[in-house]
């Protein structure tokens, strides 16, 4: 096994995933067998390859840049419409405790 | 502690976090402005809404490659954005869009002087990246249950600015954040304002013993968010790795908090998790290019700068060391003074007169210069005065008050208050003969050898003409009077 | 219904004879709609209001004499995570059940300001992720040709309503086949252009570097009509490319002669249904019977494609699927009461199991000490795949294979084995790293009279000759299909 519990529960943490224990072996073999498969990758050498990051079309020089300018924002109880949780114009979560 | 410090050697370097003075943000068109009401300065974009796209602001990337200019390093053709991937709440994209092992620019430095010979500071990098938003813990009915976020800085640009381990000491670090707000400043890239957050410092702190090559262990010391904390963190951070190094302890690498109430720092407990921040290009946006063209047109902005401004006061106006950095401890101050000095004719009169009534009164009246109610050309005016005669020195003093009270021009507060010095020779012959004769003891006393009375006679000249008399013109008929 | 026109030229027809106002289509479409949905669940919210407001405008436009834009009146649905302002958008998530953007997607903007009329959103796997639609949140979506099938994915709603006549055209998303697979199991023509031909503003991302905006329709000639007028430069997305978009409705209806076909023969190797590899090969004897040249080429790498998708798509996705926590938009979890329970209640409640499965590989793939042996890797091998198409170009100027390896399956028939499922998307995936434009055509049906698709690829920005080649195709095969 690559992966093991505490690689999945490592993993989790991180993307902050509550999983279930049947989750948690599921997913575990499941990644297993993908990262299995993706081991096929290492057949190819390349280290002289540069990595593609992204599929660049011909720009020129700031021409992907904005000027400064303003925009109109959206009002504030349109901003906070869709909050779960909202008061004296903020979105509020649970106290954080950590920092 | 002293003798500590001399089989210890602090190693520091630091973490600045400038605001670039954009009216937009980094990725979007909402305003940058401080202190509007939560929440109303967003869009889909800084609110981080599914499908919104960054478009990056072509006046941080400006901003950005002048400060890095300004700093001596070399800007990057081309440099590429990166995600940092951590949970807060006030992050609403769960990453933050920096520049990783792409910055916008390299290997700079800046020179310090503190206690006597110039120090280089080396500058590693500076990068641009875009702020969190504000979360707000005290201060509501349910804040001991609910935190409160503000998005209104989301968003904003920043440059952050870090250094080698080049510092030895909380001075040398103080020295150098004033250099480089200084410069900043002069750049017009960032306001600095650290109390609203426009200027955040995070310092890297270890101890070695003197002579040692290798590094110590670092802590990473956040929440400096002024000179004075900057120092006294500082200090602590030294004094207690000192501490835990002579009882036989180890250092951890950890973040550690400076706590302005308990003047001490911090650990922070943090999972180790917290640091996988799984960077990766950011596919939205473009490489950023800075071709040669655009960069020469940005350095073509940059004005002289404090340290080449200091240089020159000196060697023009033959100041001192001192004197040219009061003078240009801020561009506004040192602008002010040339124009008075050109205005006056007279630099030397108007570098005493700047650095000692200007900035006193507007110290006092808690004013910058740039809301003086004495312009340059003002003072200009009044100096031209004095040196002319038309006033004496301490008619200039009382009327640089009126002037500065009233917003009035010089000429029309002398000339309505009849300030105008009295040169005029029959009217202070007149005047001088009236003081003689009454004031026999002391032209007795003048006769007899004691020429120092003399000055008690001008006064009595000065207080009869309510100080308009010119002092040397007195002085010259009252030797002749008595002679 | 029978009288509801299937295609763009059959609506302006009705429109110009008025034989239908706009409204009376609008009404008519959604009537028609909503019960054939019944069956087929495609749509997970219609828009009745919008839909009769746009139609309006169309109306007024006619009664005032005015030129139509190139869809007046033409009934469109759209993709559920392509974003509409002020109806609902949920990207087929529980996490957005009740999430209404404040925003419209540039796309959708640009189909209104064409008069398309928008009579609902479209079904699709959660965050446009899997091949079958089987992983929306909400309900799976049916193949109009045989219910007990699926009908592809992930844009299986938006496939399924144009197939099944309910809308005339329909925008989807297409990542790593999401459009063009779709659109072969349920005999549509879909296309995706080139990477950043269409902007993705609005498009809530799933991988940013591969997710494009495509349509749905009934015939080359209307995909033509739709790219032209979502296509182009966006201020609003920086990878939007700044590159003319021609009018591709009038390079249709050229023959085939002197271009170059060719044909890999990767792509016919075990693993292929015979009926469908029956289909496409008959397909490309039609093109060469209209003149094309058919020439055998090599790709070599196709087959780490799959592999190097997997990770590129995940990573990306990790990073993208972070902004939804709990905090502006989503639905929060049972289990809220820490900020750490927020978010991981919200989001291990909220999404589904291939979302959560993808999230856990993206992040484990960037995660410290795996970046460079998954994530950089993968980037490194999608180069190799970019340079084999290249390389391939240099001698042909289309490319044919097959869409999928099978046609339409039944549900549940591989929702077991993730990795199964993700190995049948290695025809189209190539195409997405490589970030070239690929539409699916329709070429034959099995003995079960399921439908099957053609792909065809051109080189980056070629979607004119693309769409003139299909465009021949499809006239040339279906009138072999009536002899």
């Amino acid at each position: 096994m690559r992966i093991t519990d505490k690689d999945v529960s490592y993993v989790a943490d991180l993307a902050h995933l509550d999983l279930t224990a049947e989750e948690r072996a599921r997913f575990g073999a499941q990644l297993d067998s993908i990262l299995g498969y993706v081991e096929q990758l290492n057949e190819l050498d390349t280290s002289s390859v540069a990595p593609m990051a992204q599929v660049l079309t011909a720009q020129r020089e700031n021409e992907t840049l904005r000027e400064d300018k303003l925009r109109p924002c959206l009002p504030v109880d349109v901003a906070l419409a869709n909050a779960p949780e909202s008061g004296a114009g903020h979105f509020k979560v649970p106290k954080v405790i950590e920092r | 502690m002293t003798a500590l410090l001399e089989k210890y050697e602090p190693v520091i370097g630091l973490e600045v976090h400038v605001q670039l003075l954009t009216q937009s943000k980094a990725f979007c068109g909402c305003s940058t402005r401080f202190g509007a009401p939560p929440n109303s300065q967003t869009c889909p974009v800084c609110l981080g809404l599914p499908g919104a796209l960054p478009v990056l602001n072509r006046r941080a990337v400006e901003l950005g490659v002048k400060a890095s200019l300004a700093l001596n390093c070399e800007v990057r053709g081309v440099s590429g954005f990166a995600r940092k991937n951590y949970f807060y709440p006030d992050l609403p994209k769960g990453y933050q869009i920096s520049q990783y092992d792409q910055p916008l620019a390299e290997h700079g430095w800046i020179d310090i002087r503190e206690g006597g010979a110039p120090k280089r500071i080396g500058i590693t990098r500076l990068h641009l990246e875009d702020d969190a938003g504000k979360s707000v813990h005290d201060g509501f009915g349910d804040s001991a249950k609910r935190s409160y976020v503000d998005l209104n800085r989301s968003g904003t640009p920043l440059a952050e600015i870090v250094t080698e381990p080049d510092m030895r000491g909380s001075n040398e670090a103080h020295e150098f954040l004033t250099r480089l707000k200084e410069i900043l400043l002069y750049l017009e890239v960032s306001d600095c304002n650290m109390e609203e957050g426009s200027l955040r410092c995070d310092a890297n702190v270890s101890v070695r013993l003197r002579g040692a090559e290798k590094l110590g262990t670092k802590a990473e010391v956040k929440n400096l968010n002024s000179f004075r904390f900057l120092k006294q963190a500082l200090d602590y951070e030294i004094d207690r790795q000192i501490a835990v190094l002579e009882s036989g302890g180890t250092i951890h690498q950890e973040t550690r908090l400076w706590n302005t109430a308990e003047q001490r720092t911090i650990g922070m407990r943090s999972k180790e998790q917290a640091h996988d921040y799984r960077y990766f290009p950011e596919p939205d946006l473009a490489p950023l290019v800075v071709g040669d063209a655009w960069r020469e047109e940005i350095r073509a902005t940059i004005p002289e700068l404090p340290e080449a401004r200091r240089a020159r006061f000196i060697a023009s106006y033959g100041m001192t060391e001192y004197n040219a950095g009061v003078l240009t401890s801020s561009k506004a101050i040192a602008h002010y003074f040339e124009e008075a000095a050109k205005s006056s004719g007279d630099a030397r009169a108007a570098a005493n007169w700047v650095m000692g009534d200007v900035l006193g009164q507007l110290n006092t009246a808690g004013k910058t210069i740039e809301a003086s109610p004495v312009s340059a050309p003002a003072l200009g005016e009044l100096l031209k005065l004095q040196s002319s005669g038309a006033i004496s020195g301490k008619i200039a003093k009382h009327v640089f008050l009126k002037m500065f009270e009233t917003g009035r021009g010089a000429r029309e507060i002398v000339d309505s208050e009849s300030l105008a010095q009295i040169s005029d020779t029959a009217a202070l012959e007149k005047i001088v003969a009236e003081v003689i004769a009454a004031s026999p003891k002391q032209v007795e006393q003048y006769k007899g050898g004691k020429t120092t009375v003399i000055g008690f006679l001008v006064g009595q000249v000065m207080k009869a003409t309510r100080g308009q008399a010119n002092p040397a013109a007195v002085n010259e008929l009252l030797r002749k009077a008595l002679e | 219904m029978s009288s509801l026109p299937k295609t763009i030229d059959a609506v302006r027809a009705a429109l110009a004879a008025k034989q239908m106002s706009a409204r009376e289509l609008a009404q008519a479409a959604l009537i028609n709609a909503e019960a054939t949905d019944t069956n087929i669940c495609a749509f997970l919210t219609f828009s009745p209001e919008r839909a009769l407001a746009a139609a309006d405008r169309v109306d007024a436009s006619l009664a005032r004499g005015e030129k139509l834009g190139a869809l007046a009146g033409v009934p469109v649905a759209i993709k559920d995570v392509i974003v509409t302002k002020g109806l609902r958008t949920t990207c087929g998530s529980k996490i957005l059940e009740h999430y209404v953007p404040p925003y419209d997607a540039t796309a959708v903007e640009k189909l209104e300001a064409a008069g398309a009329v928008i009579i609902g959103k479209t079904n699709c796997d959660e965050f446009a992720m899997g091949s079958s639609t089987e992983n929306s949140g909400f309900f799976p979506t049916r193949n109009p040709r045989d219910l007990s099938r699926v009908p592809g994915g992930s844009s299986g709603g938006s496939a399924a309503a144009v197939a099944a006549g309910m809308c005339v055209a329909a925008l989807g998303t297409d990542t790593g086949g999401s459009i063009r697979q779709p659109a072969s199991f349920c005999g549509t023509v879909g296309m995706m252009g080139t990477y950043g031909r269409v902007s993705r503003y609005g498009l809530a991302a799933f991988a940013s570097s591969l997710d494009h905006i495509g349509p749905f329709t009934n015939n080359v000639k209307d995909c033509a009509t739709v790219m032209g007028v979502i296509s182009g430069r966006d201020p609003m997305d920086s990878t939007s490319a700044a590159v003319d978009v021609p009018d591709y409705v009038t390079l249709l209806g050229k023959n085939l002669h002197g271009i170059k076909i060719g044909v890999p023969r990767e792509y016919f190797a075990e693993g292929l249904d015979a009926e469908v590899g029956a289909a496409v090969e008959r397909g490309i004897d039609t093109l060469r019977k209209l003149g094309a040249e058919i020439r055998e080429i090599h790709l070599a790498h196709t087959r780490y494609a799959v592999a190097t998708y997997y990770l590129i798509a995940t990573a990306e996705a990790s990073s993208n699927l972070a902004r939804y926590d709990g905090v502006r938009y989503t639905s929060r979890g049972p289990q809220a009461g820490t900020l750490a329970e927020m978010y991981r209640s919200t989001r291990g409640a909220g999404f589904g199991q291939e979302v959560k499965r993808r999230i856990m590989l993206g992040t484990y793939a960037l995660s410290a000490g795996y970046y460079d042996a998954y994530y950089l890797k993968a980037q490194k091998v999608r180069t190799l795949i970019a340079r084999d198409f290249e390389e391939a170009f240099r001698h042909v100027d289309l490319i044919v294979t097959p869409v999928s390896p099978f046609p339409a399956f039944k549900l549940g028939e591989k929702a077991a084995d993730p990795l199964e499922m993700y190995l049948s998307d290695i025809y189209t995936i190539t195409a997405s790293l490589a970030g070239i434009p690929g539409l699916s055509v329709p070429c034959g049906e099995t003995q079960a009279r399921l439908s099957i698709g053609m792909q065809m690829l051109a080189k980056h920005f070629d979607e004119g000759r693309l769409l003139a080649a299909a465009h021949a195709f499809e006239t040339a095969s279906t009138a072999e299909r009536r002899q």
